[in-house]
């Protein structure tokens, strides 16, 4: 592994508490990911990257900055890489999804906030995570009453930029969002110094569009009755695609597709022939949080889809990239983003159909509806998605977890049982 | 002689059934589960080869929350698939719901046509549960089987905490106050029922025939109250705290197959 600490030091880390941090990641990689057997090759980029998460994206990124380009932290997938890309900025997630995070978070916070906030609060106020002490500015959006408050206390000591996501979907939405989307820009152009011409932003789109398509050819391969990959596997390419390059991502994406689809032509599956198949849907899952994955396909079952922010709402639906003028492409963004079905959103029965599409496409036997403690938009959603699972005939289990790993028996156990049910 | 044993950890017990081919009880053995699983675990297999189970002939299922800590055993499944199985033997139906109130956690379970198809699990929380009624009765130095006869001549008081330790505050302030046992009794057996009422609401409770399994089940005046507030008949009898052990018990028989 190289040396990163002096890095870590320029970048003014906890470096003690962020050792223990390093301590205790290889050990949950090993127990999730290096266990597994039969996993494709193309993989070892993911665990590359995974087992020096903290050195390999950070360094590159501070040698972008180096050359003067700027680094945008985003928490929410309605905020468009297009615009930053356009403007030679680069993107980076700053979802924490470790209970690591926690306490230093809980710090400041409220105890009843989700943990995806709490542990985002955490890793900056903590300096135990290099994203968020590299990145030049901060971009969140009025998306959930938690996050909201939070990006008050974030934005104390950097950059913080507010995009207004509407609450409904109503055509003046959608022009409302494009607005937003245009003001946005014009900021990213300030702070990076950089023109955004329709040339570079038809560029970008294309780009965005190749990345989601190829994210979408790995998902593609999972709907084979014959799975050639673990749902921990393609969580984690999922999550990583938050942090990478667009364009590397869309390569090592349609890699692993390549290798996916001729293990599907093989008859190569990574579980025996009858393994119930399930689709998570819910709160996103920031890495490293591999929590529900891991007791689900230790239980006997495999995940075969994600409908969340961190899986299917992430790639699906592309942008129209026949728009030539600023306007127009702004509102092509506008359209593809207000297609993604969010809980902050009413009504939000979009995800409702989304998942009884994906529980055919992806030849589903049961869902996992499971929202992060203290999320009540998701938690509230549960009803409806449980009622319209049940009118369709899928079984289905309601959840609610965080972070820690204390609930892990008594999730093990509603699994473990669930599987049985679906074994019949 | 074939023997099916069934083996449920429980959080406060420890219960084991053995079954003979014909899926008739030939024993049954009710221990505390004490502080090591592992411990209780060779403690059962020790009585029972004492009661002269023939190991060659056996095989072992366990369940309920210390079901990994059975070294000897064939097979491992949950104490939902368990508890489902073990009350249609029990009750001899195949379309039950089972409201389970275990020591650390209240189960509600659908079964039809002897298959699971839907359940209900409280949330790391001990309302509702055995242990409630447990801390409840030490609270009023009585037993729960006291608490709960007790129970029938109270009324008038309700807690409102939800939560075991700020409830068993409540209590005690009750009993600062001077309320009655008798009074405070009541409110404690309230609470339960209301909480397994709202867990229950979710389910179509009236399609089925409803039955009490758990350590509970042998508290009438419970089974009673869940009655009124649920307005819908519940059965129970005495092998029901053994229903988990059973349906293991049952899954044994299955293993070997
Ligand atoms: S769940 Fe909603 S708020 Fe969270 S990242 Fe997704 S779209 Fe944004
Ligand atoms: S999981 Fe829910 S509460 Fe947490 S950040 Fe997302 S929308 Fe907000």
């Amino acid at each position: 592994m190289a040396d990163y600490v002096q890095m870590w030091k320029d970048l003014g880390m906890d470096l003690e508490t962020h050792d223990l941090l390093c301590q205790v990641l290889p050990t949950a990689v090993g127990d999730v990911y290096l266990s597994q057997e039969n996993r494709p090759k193309a993989m070892d980029f993911w665990d590359l990257v995974i087992s020096e998460v903290h050195g390999i994206r950070p360094a590159e990124l501070i040698a972008a900055q180096a050359e003067g380009r700027k680094v945008f932290g985003t928490f929410c997938v309605y905020v468009p890489d297009e615009v930053i890309v356009a403007a030679n900025g680069i993107v980076t997630g700053l979802c924490g999804g470790s209970q690591f995070w926690v306490p230093s978070g809980e710090a400041v916070l409220p105890k009843s906030m989700c943990p995806l906030v709490k542990a985002s609060v955490g890793a900056r106020l903590g300096k135990t995570c290099p994203f968020f002490r590299i990145a030049d500015m901060y971009v969140g959006e009025t998306t959930c009453d938690g996050k909201k408050k939070a990006y008050e206390i974030l934005g104390e000591d950097v950059p913080m930029y507010i995009m207004d996501v509407p609450q409904m979907k109503r055509e003046k939405d959608i022009l409302k969002w494009k607005e937003e989307i245009a003001e946005f820009a014009k900021t990213v152009e300030e702070f990076t110094g950089n023109e955004i011409t329709a040339e570079k932003l038809a560029e970008s789109i294309k780009i965005h569009n190749e990345k989601r398509k190829a994210l979408q050819r790995v998902y593609n391969c999972r709907k084979s009755e014959c799975l050639p990959i673990s749902g921990r596997d393609a969580l984690l390419m999922t999550q990583i695609s938050f942090f990478d390059d667009p364009v590397r991502c869309a390569q090592m994406c349609n890699r692993l597709a390549d290798e996916l689809e001729q293990r599907i032509a093989d008859g190569v599956s990574v579980v025996p022939a009858g393994t119930k198949r399930i689709l998570i849907t819910g709160t996103p899952l920031a890495v490293p949080n591999w929590k529900l994955h891991n007791i689900i396909e230790t239980s006997g079952a495999a995940v075969v889809c994600e409908e969340m922010c961190t899986g299917t709402r992430y790639f699906e639906n592309l942008v129209d990239e026949s728009k030539t003028t600023l306007d127009e492409q702004f509102m092509a963004l506008s359209e593809r983003y207000m297609k993604t079905n969010c809980a902050c959103f009413t009504p939000n029965t979009g995800r409702i159909d989304d998942i009884l599409r994906l529980c055919k496409e992806y030849k589903v036997d049961g869902v996992i509806d499971c929202s992060l403690k203290f999320c009540c938009l998701y938690d509230t959603e549960k009803y409806s998605v449980s009622r319209a699972l049940k009118e369709a005939g899928i079984p289905v289990l309601s959840l609610e977890t965080d972070y820690a790993d204390t609930d892990a028996e008594q999730l093990r156990t509603r699994i473990g049982a669930f599987v049985e049910m679906l074994n019949g | 002689m074939k023997y099916n044993i069934g083996i449920d950890i429980g959080s406060t017990c420890a219960k084991t059934i053995v079954l003979n081919e014909t899926k008739e009880i030939i024993h049954r053995l009710l221990q505390p589960t004490g502080w090591s699983s592992v411990e209780t675990a060779g403690a059962i297999r020790e009585k029972l080869t004492e009661l002269g189970v023939d190991w060659d002939n056996a095989a072992v299922v366990a369940t309920g929350y210390g079901r990994i800590s059975v070294p000897y055993a064939d097979k491992c499944v949950t104490e939902i698939t368990c508890h489902g199985r073990g009350a249609c033997h029990i009750f001899g139906s195949d379309n039950l719901a089972v409201i389970d109130i275990g020591g650390q956690d209240t189960k509600l379970i659908c079964v039809e046509d002897g298959m699971v198809k839907d359940f209900i699990m409280n949330d790391k929380c001990s309302a509702g549960t055995g242990k409630f009624l447990e801390i409840m009765a030490n609270t009023l130095a009585v037993s729960p089987a006291q608490l709960c006869e007790l129970a029938e001549k109270g009324g008038g008081v309700s807690i409102s905490s939800m939560c075991t330790v700020f409830a068993e505050s409540e209590v005690i302030s009750l009993i600062g106050r001077g309320e009655s046992k008798e009074n405070i009794a009541f409110g404690v057996v309230d609470s339960i029922v209301k909480k397994v009422a709202t867990q229950a609401g979710r389910l179509n409770l009236q399609d089925f025939k409803v039955c009490l399994t758990g350590g509970l089940c042998d508290f009438p005046y419970l089974r009673q109250r869940l009655e009124k507030t649920l307005n819908v008949p519940v059965d129970a009898c005495p092998d029901a705290r053994y229903a988990g052990a059973i349906g293991a018990a049952l899954s044994a028989a299955a293993v070997r197959k």
